[in-house]
């Protein structure tokens, strides 16, 4: 949308690893309107603030539907597009502060109802726009403007936090991967509950780790990204707490449960207990 | 002369059947033509603690809660010592005398409650004694109590009549006892049964149906006293194709996810408290910012902070009309009855439709617990309105006019961004100083279209009126009718359109020498407001978790219209 609009200047830093998960993004919504027919208006991606924040306005094929609205409350307000109109296909975007900081509350809630949409959280792991601050993953000792003498807390796993809140489809990518991260975006839209893809998207401005995720030989640097094994069985829950534990980030599916109800079919099934009546009736319950 | 006006009030610990006594005692009277209301007041606990309902039963629509008290019904001594002097002279006090310690006066009279209760077979028509003894001091036929608890207890079970047998019992009991004390109080006079259909209903009840009756179809909310009981109605009866219910995991979730039902197309609502309504205030500001309809309704409790969760008072009006940061001004209609109750919330969907933007419904404690006979609201005479929803081509700018715009719907034509920034036309964010200027026109210009309000005027050629909101309304216009009665020039004015006001109510008021407001809150804040408005108004305040009494009141307004003419006739 902002090729064609001279008011909208935003830009990412070149190298940004947002750039490639909105080619995903495009080649996964684009993939689901040939897929299943349905029009692109047919999906409303729905943003936090932020440098993530942006990818409803530069998203470069036909528009879907966006809302950019405000920190930490994508979740929420598309749990509340998604029930207006189960017919839409919902995807959240947002980074690793909109997500897991400000926005943590609204995971274990969705997880729990199983929602049906699909969250992408490009993870570089500071708060970018607003200049350089440590967020929830960067790691303990990180020097950053709000931590000139290193970062106190702890780092969070986010991919132990979705494993443990029960998000029922787990996968984790790198930005830089845009074949891989698109295909799993796509895997994500189909599965029947809340799905997390979660993304290693570097920030060259404030913490480039793309040296550190692909290793260098050169340097001697040890790539932090690894594929996760093609026989790890994407349902056994503790196999994949297995697997994040042993460090570094893990490329691929995680997790995967098809056996619990979405929570379309949790309402659906609610709703056959429930008595219809109108509103005459129930005003009629009270006449004197 | 019989008497026209009868008020008792329930006295006693949670659980003691308090709180069904003055529900049954106004279910009875409505159901022979009497009008009634009540008034419940109770401390923030599950169970227990001390607790006081009133019920005011009336040959002619009910006001208010009443100030003086016929009976007092004392379930337990604490509710003895505490009311005692609340009852007018020549009234009558009926104590439980099962575990009474204190010396009482020649008013009072002792009844063994549960002992005469379970001498029926039935240990839980302890209540049904007392309104057997209530009926007696008033000579209220039997018959209409008797009528009152067949309709009450036939529930197509087997032990109906067995209950209905030990209740009438009950009732009997309780006016051989009271007969013993040789107290009357008067005839009540007698009624026909009005000739249009009537509903017995309290506040949030009101509200809820009113929403209901407008289209609304997505609700989602949070449990908070006094508010709760909407979250509990929808969830029961918000049901049906197209409909969806939820209790979220908190305000904020809970504003968010309105927020994607308005967007999505669904008339959206949720019911709050002062804390969820602040914890909304960020999320209301987005709903301005993104043009997104829905509806908030506060019903106000005190505050600030926890406050005083389980008694009333309006000190929310700031809050609601400036709920977020930046240049946010927000509709508020605060009904000031239970009718009203159920006109509002309509209307507040209809605004929110019709301005495509977040609307507030203030209501207030009093309101929401307060049970009185109205009208049976006539769907059929109700106006719906609906959002104008874009059917174009692609490429549409949503937010490009001057002031309203067709709104796109998901899965539709016309894909754009709902932005919480600044945005252009298509919804992208943008810096410019002149797209910010002209955006901020739009949004609030689109506030005229609400300017529909209505409003009631009485004696406007007097230079001094008074101008009471919400709840207060009640306990004023008895005042009011007092003063007027007295010979006192006092003008009458009202209105639950409390943002956008009517604009001839404003040039009234403006014209006027004094404006006094009536209002449950410290700082006086609608005279706040109407002041910054250029109306010379004054707010008689009261902050004691309870609403006005009449006859402080009529007083007080006595008391500044003195102050007044002195001034003139010192000048």
């Amino acid at each position: 949308m902002s090729a064609k609009n001279p008011e909208y200047d935003f830009k990412w830093c070149p190298g940004c690893g947002d750039f490639g998960v909105r080619r995903a993004i495009d080649a996964a919504l684009q993939q689901r309107h040939v897929e299943t027919e349905l029009p692109i208006a047919n999906n409303v991606v729905v943003a936090g603030i932020g440098c993530s924040g942006n990818m409803v306005h530069l998203l470069e094929g036909e528009q879907p539907f966006g809302f950019h609205g405000i920190h930490g409350r994508a979740l929420p307000i598309a749990f509340g597009v998604r029930m207006a109109n189960p017919d839409l296909n919902v995807m959240v975007v947002a980074g690793d502060g909109d997500f897991l900081s400000i926005g943590m509350e609204h995971i274990a809630p969705q997880a729990a109802r199983n929602l049906n949409i699909t969250a992408v959280v490009m993870d570089n792991g500071v708060y970018g726009l607003t200049k350089g601050q440590s967020s929830p993953t960067s790691h303990l000792g990180a020097i950053t403007s709000s931590t000139p003498f290193g970062k106190v807390e702890d780092e969070a796993h986010p991919l132990e936090l979705y494993l443990s809140f029960g998000v029922s489809y787990i996968h984790s990518q790198m930005s830089s991967k845009v074949k891989d991260l698109s295909a799993a975006i796509v895997d994500a839209m189909n599965h029947p509950g809340f799905a997390i893809v979660h993304v290693q998207s570097p920030c060259t401005t404030y913490n480039d780790t793309y040296e550190l995720l692909k290793g260098s030989v050169k340097k001697g640097i040890e790539p932090q990204a690894w594929e996760i094994p093609a026989d790890h069985d994407v349902s056994d829950r503790e196999a994949a707490r297995a697997l994040v534990r042993k460090g570094g980030v893990p490329l691929g599916l995680l997790y995967k449960n098809t056996s619990r109800p979405s929570f379309d079919q949790r309402v659906k099934e609610m709703n056959k207990k429930v008595k219809v009546n109108s509103v005459e009736q129930l005003i009629d319950a009270l006449a004197i | 002369m019989k008497k026209n006006d009868f008020i008792v009030r329930f006295a006693g610990e949670g659980g003691q059947g308090v709180v069904t006594s003055a529900e049954g005692l106004a279910q009875a009277a409505t159901q022979v033509g009497y009008h009634a209301q009540t008034f419940a007041t109770f401390p923030s606990q599950i169970m227990g603690g001390p607790t006081w309902t009133q019920t005011r039963i009336s040959t002619s629509p009910v006001r208010s809660s009443g100030d003086e008290l016929d009976v007092l019904v004392a379930f337990n001594e604490e509710g003895y010592n505490t009311h005692k002097d609340e009852v007018r002279e020549g009234g009558v006090i009926i104590f439980n005398s099962e575990g009474f310690g204190s010396e009482l006066d020649e008013r009072s009279f002792g009844m063994a409650f549960d002992e005469l209760a379970k001498s029926t077979g039935n240990a839980r028509a302890a209540n049904m004694v007392v309104m057997g003894a209530l009926a007696y001091l008033v000579n209220m036929p039997q018959s209409i109590l008797e009528e009152f608890v067949t309709k009450r207890f036939t529930r197509g079970r087997d032990e109906d009549a067995q209950i209905i047998e030990s209740n009438i019992k009950a009732l009997s009991l309780g006016r051989q006892e009271v007969a013993k004390s040789k107290f009357s109080l008067g005839d009540l006079a007698e009624v026909t049964k009005p000739d249009y259909d009537q509903i017995l209903v309290n506040g949030n009840t009101a509200l809820s149906l009113g929403a209901m009756a407008a289209g609304l179809n997505f609700y989602v909310g949070y449990p908070i006293s006094p508010a709760t009981s909407v979250l509990i109605w929808m969830e029961r009866n918000l049901a049906g194709a197209g409909k969806f219910v939820y209790q979220v995991s908190s305000e904020i979730e809970a504003i968010t996810a309105l927020i994607g039902g308005g967007y999505a197309g669904k008339k959206a609502m949720t019911a709050t408290a002062g804390p969820g309504f602040s914890l909304m205030g960020e999320g209301l500001g987005l709903a301005w910012m993104a043009e997104i309809p829905l509806v908030v309704i506060d019903v106000q409790r005190g505050g600030p902070a926890t406050g005083l969760p389980t008694k009333t008072e309006q000190s929310d009006l700031f809050s609601t009309i400036f709920p977020a940061h930046g240049d946010v001004r927000l509709p508020v209609i605060a009904p000031g009855t239970v009718e009203e109750c159920f006109h509002a919330a309509v209307i507040a969907m209809n605004w929110a439709e019709r301005y495509q933007g977040p609307v507030v419904v203030l209501s207030e404690h009093a309101l929401s617990e307060r049970n009185q006979n109205i009208a049976k609201p006539d769907l059929s005479k109700l106006k719906i309105e609906n959002r104008k929803v874009y059917k174009g081509d692609n490429g549409y700018q949503r937010y490009e006019a001057q002031e309203l715009s067709e709104m796109p719907l998901p899965g539709g034509p016309g894909a754009y961004v709902a932005n919480g920034s600044e945005h252009d036309g298509m919804g992208d964010t943008t810096h410019l100083a002149k797209r910010h200027v002209d955006m901020t026109h739009r949004r609030w210009g689109k506030l005229k279209l609400l300017e529909d309000g209505t409003y009631e005027k009485e004696n406007t050629d007097a230079d001094i009126a008074i101008l009471p909101w919400g709840g207060s309304k009640g306990p004023a216009r008895e005042a009011y009718e007092q003063l007027v009665a007295d010979g006192e020039k006092i003008g009458w004015y009202y209105t639950m359109f409390l943002h956008p006001m009517p604009p001839a109510l404003v040039k009234s008021l403006r014209k006027k020498r004094l404006v006094l407001v009536p209002e449950l809150n410290y700082q006086g804040q609608l005279a706040f407001i109407l002041r910054a408005n250029g109306i010379k108004a004054e707010a008689i305040t009261q902050y004691t978790g309870l609403p006005f009494k009449i006859k402080d009141l009529a007083r007080r307004i006595t008391e500044r219209i003195r102050e007044e003419k002195a001034v003139t006739a010192t000048s």
